[in-house]
């Protein structure tokens, strides 16, 4: 089971589904910690952690926390894109060391296509570094083309798509690498509620096909509910999980999911352990929800 | 064509056309200019009577020279100095206040280095040149955004791959520039070494003609050169326009 800050221990909320005991782990990490040198340049800004969690394969995970606590910097850590300044982090049982191992992908909240190539290309960017023969690149990049809704975009270049679309190539060239863990840095954040809404749902799709583990970091409550079966709660800066919520939502899952009043009871739990944490983040003092409402 | 781009040749060609209105009614008397015809006359029958054909080469070598060396020197010390903070410091305001040195005044010291041949009017070429090289490519590598070096690394490109696949075709448009530049002050340095220094090339043909009070020729060289100039710098905007098309916005 994953576990959290030190000095609470994650719990689940009430009514939500036990993840299945025979789901075997597949990263871990044991107390993370970030420090970075201070803009000054003295002292240390301590980013994150200490902190702890364990991803079980197949697991659709998703984690909010306010601006700053963290985030990113615990996908990258997971990623190997940053070194931790304390602590340990295992992907499929080997340690994650100055390089991003094989079998993860990341998705970028920034858009991370590459301008000079075209769609098709940029798709099969991966696949080509990696040394696939021809007729497997053809295959699988047709394939996530398709998947994705690309298919009348294939030839052209990421200038000409609007910033969903992109998103989408982005996602499709990890897809093509088939990872067994894809780390998700806000995907849609700078995407409408609407194209949000349904390109959650085409990450449920992709997530049921791939049976990859997902780990998406968002800074949107209702995106964490609706897609993920479990949510971290992270702390102000520095960043560590105040609570792991399990949503208890099956497989076959869309966004028609926030119509039910579970999903409505979830959201306002995740936002009352957060909202403290976010008026932390912004420097006042957590009124403890007093004046809030009418 | 573009709207734009037939407005402008439109009015080259007007300016032209004034010019030689100008000077064949006698309001710009014939010594001070020549009707833009006449120096296209002039110039067909040099290049028919084979006149210009040691100049050309003699300039035209000289400025391939101090390009090709400007871009090699200025992109490789671009990334050296990008890839060490404390050079770069350094090289920052260096860079800044490059363009005020008169370079002319070193060909004394270039002559007592290389010797009475070409290499000093190339070192002069390159010395414009190389600058503009290594801003471009600085300001190349700094815009690269950061996301695309972490797309490198989740795709395990190794240091070179990085650079040859990534770093360098993001930095393009920036290293264009850089080419465009280097190129031109190139042009530049070279022919106003020869103009000012040197025993041969086009800028000293353009000089001797001056000192000749032969106006025909004078002119006639420097319609060449100017055009010249025009059409090189079109050439390479036509080629980056077709280059970066593809990353603009539809």
């Amino acid at each position: 089971m994953a576990a959290s800050a030190e000095e609470e221990k994650p719990k689940a909320e009430g009514g939500a589904r036990a993840r299945p005991g025979s789901a075997a782990l597949h990263a871990q990490l044991k107390g993370i910690a970030k420090s970075y040198p201070a803009a000054e340049g003295h002292g240390l800004v301590h980013a994150l952690g200490p902190l702890d969690l364990d991803l079980y394969a197949g697991e659709f995970m998703a984690v909010v926390g306010p601006s700053g606590c963290g985030k990113t910097t615990l996908l990258e850590t997971i990623a190997g894109l940053t070194a931790p300044s304390a602590g340990t982090v295992a992907f499929e049982g080997r340690e994650v060391k100055g390089r991003v191992p094989e079998g993860v992908g990341v998705v970028f909240q920034e858009d991370a296509c590459l301008p000079w190539l075209s769609v098709w290309d940029n798709i099969a960017f991966g696949l080509r570094r990696a040394g696939a023969a021809a007729e497997d690149i053809r295959a699988r990049v047709d394939y996530a083309v398709s998947f994705m809704g690309l298919g009348s975009f294939a030839g052209t270049y990421p200038a000409q798509l609007s910033g969903g679309m992109r998103q989408r190539v982005c996602i499709a060239r990890t897809l093509v690498l088939e990872p067994r863990l894809i780390l998700l840095d806000e995907p849609f954040g700078a995407l409408d509620q609407q194209t949000r809404l349904l390109m959650g749902d085409e990450l449920l799709r992709l997530w049921r096909e791939t049976k990859a583990t997902i780990l998406l970091i968002t800074h949107a409550i209702d995106e964490a509910v609706m897609l993920a079966d479990r949510v971290g709660v992270m702390s102000a800066r520095p960043g560590r999980f105040i609570e792991l919520v399990e949503t208890g939502w099956p497989q076959a899952r869309d966004s028609r999911i926030v119509e039910e009043e579970a999903f409505g009871r979830l959201a306002a739990h995740v936002w009352s352990k957060l909202r403290g944490e976010s008026m932390k983040a912004l420097g006042r003092e957590d009124d403890g929800g007093a004046g809030g409402r009418p | 064509m573009s709207r734009a781009s037939f407005v402008r040749l439109a009015v080259v060609a007007g300016f032209l056309l004034l010019l030689e209105l100008l000077t064949r009614t006698g309001a710009i008397d014939n010594l001070v200019l020549i009707p833009p015809s006449e120096m296209v006359t002039q110039l067909w029958s040099m290049f028919r009577s084979g006149a210009l054909d040691a100049a050309m080469a003699e300039s035209f070598s000289n400025i391939a020279l101090a390009f090709l060396l400007s871009v090699t020197f200025g992109f490789t010390a671009g990334l050296v100095i990008h890839a060490l903070p404390r050079l770069r410091r350094l090289a920052d305001p260096l860079l800044a206040s490059y363009y005020a040195v008169p370079f002319f005044v070193f060909y004394p010291l270039l002559i007592a280095i290389f010797g009475l041949n070409r290499w000093p009017l190339v070192a002069i070429g390159f010395a414009f040149g190389a600058a503009a090289m290594v801003i471009a490519t600085l300001n190349g590598l700094d815009r690269v955004p950061r996301v695309l070096r972490k797309v490198a690394r989740v795709h395990r490109l190794g240091r070179g791959e990085e650079i040859f696949l990534i770093i360098l075709p993001a930095a393009s448009p920036h290293l264009f520039t850089g080419l465009k530049l280097a190129l031109a002050y190139s042009f530049i340095g070279v022919l106003a070494g020869e103009f000012i220094l040197s025993g041969g090339g086009l800028g000293y043909s353009i000089a001797y003609a001056y000192d000749a009070f032969d106006n025909q020729t004078m002119y006639a060289l420097m319609f060449f050169v100017l055009a010249l100039a025009v059409l090189l710098n079109a050439g390479l905007h036509l080629w980056e326009q077709r280059l970066l098309r593809r990353r603009r916005r539809a």
